[in-house]
């Protein structure tokens, strides 16, 4: 299948190493993978803070660079949502027609990386070794709006060597939830203290979750901690093989 | 269209006059640590004994779906139910009189107590007499007011505000409830402990004279059923049972969208809200009563309906949803920044998610604590999942979120929109996005050690105070992919050229 990896603009500024290894667990399953450079930000920051005609425009540079695709992935199910929950809201608050046919078109076959892989492709054995103790938070927007189920624990269950164990309170939020974050720092903080501590108690080496943006803000914390935990996003692990642990 | 914006801070809701914005009341909530313990203890034991309950019943789905559509169709004809409602209570014996806003309520209360010859009024827990601070607005006309629910109890008798929707007194603990009793109840027993039987026993014993003295009972209702101009309160603890049963006169003030058109809808309802509220198949006291009957309860019956801001809400497609509530408090259980702030720091009656999405339709977006409310969740989705009428509150609170955008658009500068404005062109011109993070990457080494940054100017403080920002790495994904599979095609797509 030919495949178009939207990076998400958080992944491909801060955290490239997520957005290669998912051009590596893809090829290595035998698709071809494109990154169309026409992308950028899918507008979901601007939209959740209330700036809505701002992140219009945004939508429309997303369908403009994958409308030609089978499947488009990311690695973020936070921006995947944003494009098949609300792009059809936006596009349709803004009255243009022809945005609204192109998102039609595209969110339906936007998916999260989990939800490609072990949904549609049907793959839960990527080929993946990675000997450690991990454990796994699901983030609030692959739980509860893009609803991905299952489909991260199948994967990391059938990576070899991995320890995977239960988080305490998992399906709680982490308190990053965007510009919340700063424009109400102290909530955001008490919240995520105790998604850190429920970590920390587990005994795991790494964290892992399906969003780069949850794993920036309790990684914040476990390195401010000093704690020794590591924070990964899914791809990475799954990127993860005897060759290159 | 964007509704009018009211011109005072909250003249619907007197009570909450001049509160600060969220995030300034927030941080004072989350310093205080035996309130997080509290909050903590008691939002945790709630929502799993929520889970359970829930868990129960295979056609939950079917149930809350059936719920969604029963209001949004009463929602939709508004109209024609409350007319029917106000004939059927007519016919019963009861009055109707019709409040536009808060102050109208209270007068009408008032003037119907004067009439009825109390300087006093026993009271039901009700939301919609929080809403009008109707006990300040009686006070000032020189009836006092008795709350007769235990927690309503303690927060009257703690000079203090209800801090959750079901349990206005979840932010005290026992042996902070001891000493209210101790200090503020004169027939308290001396040797009172915070043992929570003898706390409970305590408080009955200063209510029961009051039942049996009272005149006039003041209750809200949780269902009006318009075929047959029926009210229905549902409790826990029988004080409701006795405010509507022993006083003379009886006053209920309801606001407009509690209204159910015929009793088969009020099943679904009843299945709903017990095991939502306090995670009960059925709760232990429902009063249900039809105008008067003589011999039996009050003589004199009057039914107070409320607006006080909730047509506004019916006309606004995305916000109308908010009125569906049946106030079962559970997203207020589940939701992580409830769990931290508690409810004082939303300003308002109504607290927690459904609050954020509620005081700012009714009171309008103008004041600092109805602006911040929208912004006041992580948007983590929890409230919806658990909500019994599927009140989609991430929605509304984007969209509200929206509206406070919009409405500062054509006024003063604004530092947050400068940001955004130019944030907005960077993040969708590749070209530009590029460019900034070549940009961040040589200023991200420049401050940062062992790749993680520690401190970064405000407002971005607020994140660094307590958590560390990683640094940007030398190459962005982007020019990764351009350096080593450069050859591929630039832009979109090129299914036709774009040149």
């Amino acid at each position: 299948m030919r495949i178009g990896l939207f990076v998400t603009c958080l992944t491909d500024t801060l955290f490239p190493d997520t957005g290669k290894a998912v051009v590596t667990v893809l090829e290595r399953l035998g698709h071809r993978v494109e990154f169309p450079a026409g992308q950028a930000c899918c507008g979901q920051m601007h939209f959740n803070t209330g700036y809505r005609r701002e992140a219009t425009p945004m939508a429309r540079g997303f369908v403009a660079a994958f409308g030609g695709y089978q499947a488009v992935v990311t690695p973020s199910a936070s921006c995947a949502s944003m494009v098949r929950e609300y792009y059809p809201a936006l596009a349709a608050e803004a009255g243009d027609e022809s945005l609204a046919r192109a998102v039609a078109q595209i969110a339906p076959r936007t998916y999260e990386l989990s939800v490609l892989l072990a949904d549609v492709l049907g793959v839960t054995d990527v080929g993946a070794y990675f000997p450690h103790r991990v454990t796994y938070h699901p983030s609030c927007h692959s739980l509860r709006m893009l609803r991905v189920g299952d489909a991260p624990a199948r994967l990391l269950g059938a990576v070899r060597g991995l320890d995977l164990v239960d988080l305490p309170d998992a399906e709680s939020c982490c308190g990053f939830g965007g510009t919340f974050a700063v424009k109400n720092p102290d909530v955001s903080a008490a919240i995520c203290a105790d998604k850190v501590a429920a970590i920390r108690q587990t005994g795991a080496e790494v964290v892992c979750a399906a969003d780069n943006s949850c794993l920036m803000h309790i990684g914040g914390a476990l390195t401010r901690q000093r704690s020794g935990v590591a924070t990964m996003h899914l791809a990475e692990i799954l990127a993860r093989t005897e060759d290159t642990p | 269209m964007t509704p009018p914006e009211q011109a005072g801070p909250h003249p619907g809701m007197p009570t909450y006059l001049g509160m600060p914005s969220f995030p300034v009341a927030a941080k004072t909530a989350v310093a205080d640590s035996q309130l997080r313990r509290n909050l903590a203890h008691a939002t945790h034991t709630i929502r799993v004994k929520r889970a359970g309950a829930v868990g129960e019943l295979a056609d939950w789905q079917e149930l809350r779906a059936a719920a969604k559509a029963i209001k949004d169709h009463t929602l939709a004809h508004l109209d024609t139910y409350l007319v029917r409602l106000e004939q059927n209570v007519t016919k019963a014996g009861g009055h109707v009189h019709w409040a536009q806003d808060a102050a109208e309520a209270n007068a009408i209360v008032a003037g119907l107590v004067r009439a009825a010859g109390a300087d006093r009024v026993v009271k039901v827990k009700s939301m919609a007499t929080q809403e009008t601070g109707l006990n300040e607005a009686l006070a000032a006309d020189g009836i006092g007011a008795l709350e007769t629910d235990l927690a309503e109890l303690i927060v009257q008798l703690g000079h203090d505000l209800p801090s959750h929707i079901l349990v206005p007194a979840i932010h005290k603990n026992r042996a902070e409830i001891r000493e209210i009793f101790l200090r503020e109840m004169p027939d308290a027993p001396p040797d009172l402990t915070d043992d929570p039987r003898m706390l409970a026993a305590a408080a009955r014993a200063h209510l029961r004279q009051a039942f049996l003295s009272a005149q006039v009972g003041v209750s809200g209702a949780n269902f009006a059923i318009a075929e047959t101009g029926s009210l229905v309160v549902v409790e826990s603890e029988g004080n409701g049972r006795m405010c509507v049963t022993l006083p003379q006169t009886l006053i209920s003030v309801v606001g407009i969208e509690k209204i159910l058109p015929t009793w088969r809808d009020l099943e679904v309802f009843l299945a709903l809200l017990p095991r939502s509220s306090t995670a009960e198949r059925m709760n232990p006291y429902t009063s249900i009563w039809t105008g008067v009957t003589p011999g039996d309860g009050p003589a004199d019956f009057h039914l107070v309906l409320l607006d006080n801001g909730r047509t506004t809400a019916l006309a606004d497609q995305i916000g109308r949803q908010a009125l569906r509530c049946i106030r079962c408090s559970a997203c207020l259980n589940v939701c992580p920044v409830y769990e931290r702030t508690g409810g004082h720091a939303y300003g308002s009656p109504y607290p927690g998610p459904i609050g954020a999405i509620i005081s700012p339709q009714l009171r309008g977006i103008s004041s600092p604590v109805d602006a911040s409310l929208p912004f006041a969740s992580t948007l983590c989705g929890a409230c919806y999942e658990v909500c019994p009428v599927a009140i989609n509150i991430p929605e509304a609170l984007v969209y509200l979120r929206g509206k406070v955008v919009d409405a500062k658009r054509e006024k003063h500068f604004s530092p947050e929109r400068t940001v955004f404005h130019a944030s907005g062109l960077v993040l969708r011109s590749p070209a530009l996005l590029a460019a900034a993070q070549r940009a961040a990457a040589v200023g991200g080494r420049l401050v940062a050690r062992s790749g993680r940054i520690r401190r970064l100017p405000p407002p971005l403080s607020g994140w660094t105070d307590t958590r560390d920002a990683p640094a940007p790495p030398p190459e962005s994904f982007r020019a990764w992919w351009a350096r080593t599979r450069g050859s591929q095609p630039r832009g979109s797509r090129p299914r036709r050229s774009r040149r």
